[in-house]
């Protein structure tokens, strides 16, 4: 019996960091602009959600969705009302999406050429970070209700994030919510960040949020073109 | 909590490299985890006994190395550790910063094997 030491330098998440990769060149070809949704449960993704595929849908964009949930198909019946096609994952238990889950329903789930696809992942703030979906954004929700130093409490999620949108604007003045400083908060753990104010019940900054996400495809195209691919 | 999903994938990576070289056993697993990684050594330390039952890696010792948060400072052109990733500012000039050099690795650095003399003899050949 001998013991020898071998060297193995191998991320844990590779095969997921694979399959993510694979999913990106497809989303690349396909030239839709994949958002991938996270947040505390509660603060707000489906209403969100449901309000912007109705107004994509309106400027005549298309669109889809996938949402995760641990066991229901609330949220897929809810985003359905937009007219756009929806597909919920179950993830029973399970509190992230991964790649793989993507791959499968997306394989027998004929939504044509979309623009834009939609993932709600599961409402958590600590486990989808470390689970790349071969998404374009990766958008960060924040409710005025959930508190300004949220993004202190879970900077790995928000650091991970490329866009930061604060909802429910429309309670702000009731929870006594410090706009400013939940602003500063999200700028100190990832300088930079695009930061949106929305109500999905008053239709506040919705129009700025979607306008961001058009200028996001039309910049990926615009690549995509200029790469001959 | 998805450290337990996180163990078993460590044991899956580490299981099959060991195979691959003739292992009877691993008796070690050195883990780089960064600390914006999104996962917790003391919760994974926790799981890790429990995926390793059943494999090459029952009863073997899991050490984790946690690495801090490194930024590269686009203002001063430092590479620097965080103190805090409650704040992403370059410790060297101050200037809000977040590209990130180091501190989301989840990777198996090595692993300490056992490897019957006879079977490596025979891998070898």
């Amino acid at each position: 019996m001998k013991t020898r030491l071998l060297e193995i330098r191998q991320g844990v998440l590779s095969k997921n960091d694979q399959l993510a990769a694979q999913l990106r060149e497809r989303f690349r070809q396909m030239g839709v602009l994949v958002v991938n949704i996270v947040s505390s449960p509660g603060s707000g993704k489906t209403a969100l959600l449901e309000r912007v595929l109705s107004e994509l849908r309106a400027q005549g964009a298309t669109v889809a969705a996938l949402v995760g949930d641990l066991e229901t198909d609330h949220d897929a019946r809810r985003l359905a009302r937009s007219g756009a096609p929806v597909r919920q994952i179950n993830t029973h238990g399970n509190c992230h999406l991964e790649a793989d889950m993507l791959i499968k329903h997306l394989a027998d789930w004929n939504v044509g050429a979309v623009e834009f696809l939609f993932v709600e992942n599961v409402g958590n703030l600590v486990c989808p970070s470390s689970y790349d979906l071969g998404e374009d954004v990766r958008v960060v929700l924040l409710s005025v209700t959930e508190g300004e130093d949220k993004p202190l409490k879970y900077p790995v999620m928000f650091h991970s994030a490329d866009i930061a949108v604060i909802t429910k604007v429309d309670l702000a003045q009731a929870c006594e919510c410090d706009l400013a400083q939940m602003r500063e908060n999200i700028l100190r753990v990832r300088p930079g960040m695009a930061i949106f104010e929305t109500s999905a019940k008053t239709g506040a900054g919705i129009a700025e949020l979607i306008a961001h996400l058009r200028q996001l495809r039309a910049e990926k195209v615009a690549e995509i073109a200029a790469s001959g691919a | 909590m998805h450290e337990l999903s996180i163990a078993c994938s460590l044991v899956e990576v580490a299981a099959q490299a060991a195979q691959q070289h003739g292992a009877t056993r691993v008796t070690r697993v050195h883990l780089k985890l960064g600390v914006l990684s999104g996962v917790d050594a003391d919760a994974l330390r926790f799981s890790y006994d429990v995926a390793a039952q059943g494999t090459l890696l029952e009863g073997s010792q899991l050490e984790i190395d946690v690495l801090p948060a490194v930024i590269s400072c686009h203002q001063c052109g430092a590479s620097c550790v965080l103190p805090t990733i409650q704040d992403f500012r370059c410790p060297a000039c101050g200037a809000p910063s977040h590209h990130l050099l180091q501190g989301r690795e989840i990777e198996i650095a090595h692993i300490e094997i056992e490897v019957d003399s006879v079977e490596e003899q025979a891998t070898i050949s």
